[in-house]
């Protein structure tokens, strides 16, 4: 059983190595941005799932990494360096959340869900209502960022299937990085205020520190999603900001599995696939989106990660009884 | 007397226009416990709760080996020193006793930017889990889930959870609350074990087990010290009697509800 578990993760990357052999540019393209969106919603899971913090404004840190990739370029066809714009963007995000998280976490329950949307609403209508960013239309990427060493152009960002890896890669480091935190004592330290903040407290651990930390390291990981997003769109409007695209990941990370291992990436996969066929479907898409979210929640309130787990103690029962 | 290790001066501490604690001083002396008892409302659990940095005090100080320990924060009066148990047993119910007393031990040595090291590979938390949990003989029950322990075990694990913090003064709210007589009688046992070294304040409904264990006993009511003293004192103390009368103060009763 044990060995299953460990077996289907593996399964699936090799799935998506694979992928680009066989699928069409529509559907390389369509993982590449599934792949962004399942770091996003990682690094969302960091707060909801693994710090118990539920923040509604998680799109602000995206969307702004999003502007930066077009803000940063030298002029308006002139492709920007992604050495020097990929820090900046991330930089950018992780200053804003920890602007944004030294005020909202000085609440906490539905006041911080609120402070966190008020914050990121904020933002949006930053972009939406100044010509910083071309206003409500928003604005072009003409010209995709370059990876280059010297004169030697190390990956083509423009080429979908080189996108497409560099994204798998992306998603695998974000994912160890990950492990590697939530096992680290800034991890433990997580858990246990997700746990019982007042304890770790009168343990003496500073959780609002930590909740910062937390916040700003969730934040610089949204950044990184939101720079690849914009590249990949070549396209930035204050949608990418607002709260819309906020409940969108969230949603994403309640349907996988908070807290889960796999919970946030499953439920991008999920999430978007799901949109894709639905949207094939029918023009009333979200009906259908909305009815699945509802059913999955219901039968399974630990998520698409916890389906195997639930068939397991299923098959278990049935055999026993 | 034993120096004292946290003194308080002149606690008070106002609710709007209730004053839970009025004008208390107290001396915690290592080695000793010193009990702190009145009926419910006295104000017992306000006092715990500003020596544990949970509540600001009003007006007054409290000071550990000389420190001011007034205005901090629960997490700061911690890492100096105190620790304190809860009324209501307060532990990680989704961890096992040894994490739980791990985690407490990391707060002595955070390394929070150590990411790529793992906490469980800790030799010093566990270290320190380990030796907690044995001196609360809950050593065999290490890997058991906190919310999965009876009621006895859980208090104790949060004893354990402030040993592993290696604290100098110890606050224990109503550690024997809900416990039966056996299990009341570990936990005093211990208390004599723990109080080499330490200062302990054990706040208990109990009066068996305060008149047994105890070193110095302060009692309150209404907010207000009304006496303190060694325990034969403050049984015979005439302002005691006259305020719990009726009340049997070495007899097996309990000043509840």
């Amino acid at each position: 059983m044990t060995g299953s578990r460990r077996v289907f993760p593996w399964l699936a990357l090799l799935l998506l190595v694979v992928l680009p052999l066989f699928a069409g540019k529509f559907y390389v393209e369509l993982f590449a941005k599934i792949m962004i969106m399942a770091v996003f919603a990682m690094s969302l899971d960091l707060l909801v799932g693994f710090t118990g913090l539920v923040s509604l404004g998680h799109a602000a840190f995206f969307g702004l990494a999003s502007y930066v990739v077009v803000l940063a370029a030298p002029d308006k066809y002139a492709a920007a360096s992604l050495w020097s714009s990929l820090p900046l963007a991330i930089g950018a995000s992780a200053l804003l959340a920890l602007a944004i998280g030294a005020l909202a976490l000085r609440t906490r329950g539905v006041y911080f869900i609120m402070v966190t949307l008020a914050f990121s609403q904020l933002v949006y209508f930053v972009f939406h209502d100044t010509k910083l960013g071309g206003g409500s239309d928003g604005v072009y990427l003409y010209t995709k960022p370059e990876a280059k060493i010297g004169r030697w152009t190390l990956l083509d960002l423009a080429d979908s299937t080189q996108f497409y890896y560099l994204m798998l890669a992306l998603l695998v480091v974000v994912f160890a990085f990950l492990r590697l935190l939530l096992a680290s004592r800034f991890g433990h330290a997580l858990a246990g205020i997700r746990s019982n903040e007042q304890r770790m407290r009168a343990l003496g651990f500073n959780t609002y520190a930590y909740k910062l930390a937390a916040f700003a390291m969730a934040g610089a990981l949204a950044g990184l999603a939101g720079y690849f997003a914009a590249v990949q769109f070549g396209f930035v409007n204050p949608e990418m900001l607002s709260w819309h695209q906020s409940a969108n990941v969230l949603l994403m990370v309640i349907l996988g599995g908070s807290g889960a291992e796999f919970g946030a990436i499953i439920g991008a996969f999920a999430f978007i696939l799901l949109e894709d066929a639905f949207s094939a479907a029918t023009k009333h898409w979200l009906l259908l989106m909305g009815g699945f979210v509802i059913l999955a929640v219901m039968l399974l309130p630990g998520g698409l990660a916890s389906a195997g787990e639930r068939w397991r103690a299923w098959a278990r029962a049935k055999t026993d009884g | 007397m034993a120096e004292p290790i946290l003194a308080a001066r002149g606690l008070t501490r106002r609710f709007g226009g209730l004053t839970a604690v009025r004008s208390v001083s107290l001396d915690l002396e290592r080695g000793a416990i010193h009990a702190l008892i009145g009926p419910n409302g006295a104000g017992k659990s306000t006092v715990i709760n500003v020596l544990a940095g949970e509540l600001a005090p009003s007006t007054g100080t409290f000071a550990l080996d000389g420190r001011n320990l007034a205005g901090m924060t629960p997490d700061q009066v911690a890492r100096l020193g105190v620790s304190r148990t809860f009324q209501r047993s307060n532990v990680f119910r989704d961890m096992t006793a040894f994490e739980n007393c791990r985690l407490a031990a990391q707060a002595r040595r955070p390394r929070a930017w150590a990411l790529h090291e793992r906490a469980a590979a800790c030799r010093f938390s566990g270290g320190a889990a380990s030796a907690a949990l044995e001196a609360v003989e809950l050593d065999a029950r290490a890997d058991v889930v906190a919310a999965a322990l009876s009621h006895g075990e859980r208090r104790a694990l949060e004893i354990a959870m402030c040993l592993a913090t290696e604290p100098a003064v110890l606050l224990l709210d109503e550690p024997l609350a809900g416990m039966g007589p056996e299990e009341s009688l570990r936990i005093l046992d211990l208390l004599h074990r723990l109080k080499a070294g330490r200062a302990i304040l054990l706040v208990e409904h109990d009066m068996d087990a305060v008149f047994a264990a105890a070193d110095i006993i302060t009692v309150m009511a209404d907010g207000a010290v009304l006496a303190s003293g060694a325990p034969e004192s403050v049984r015979r103390d005439p302002r005691v009697r006259e305020a719990y009368l009726g009340e049997e103060l070495s007899g097996g009763k309990r000043w509840t509800h």
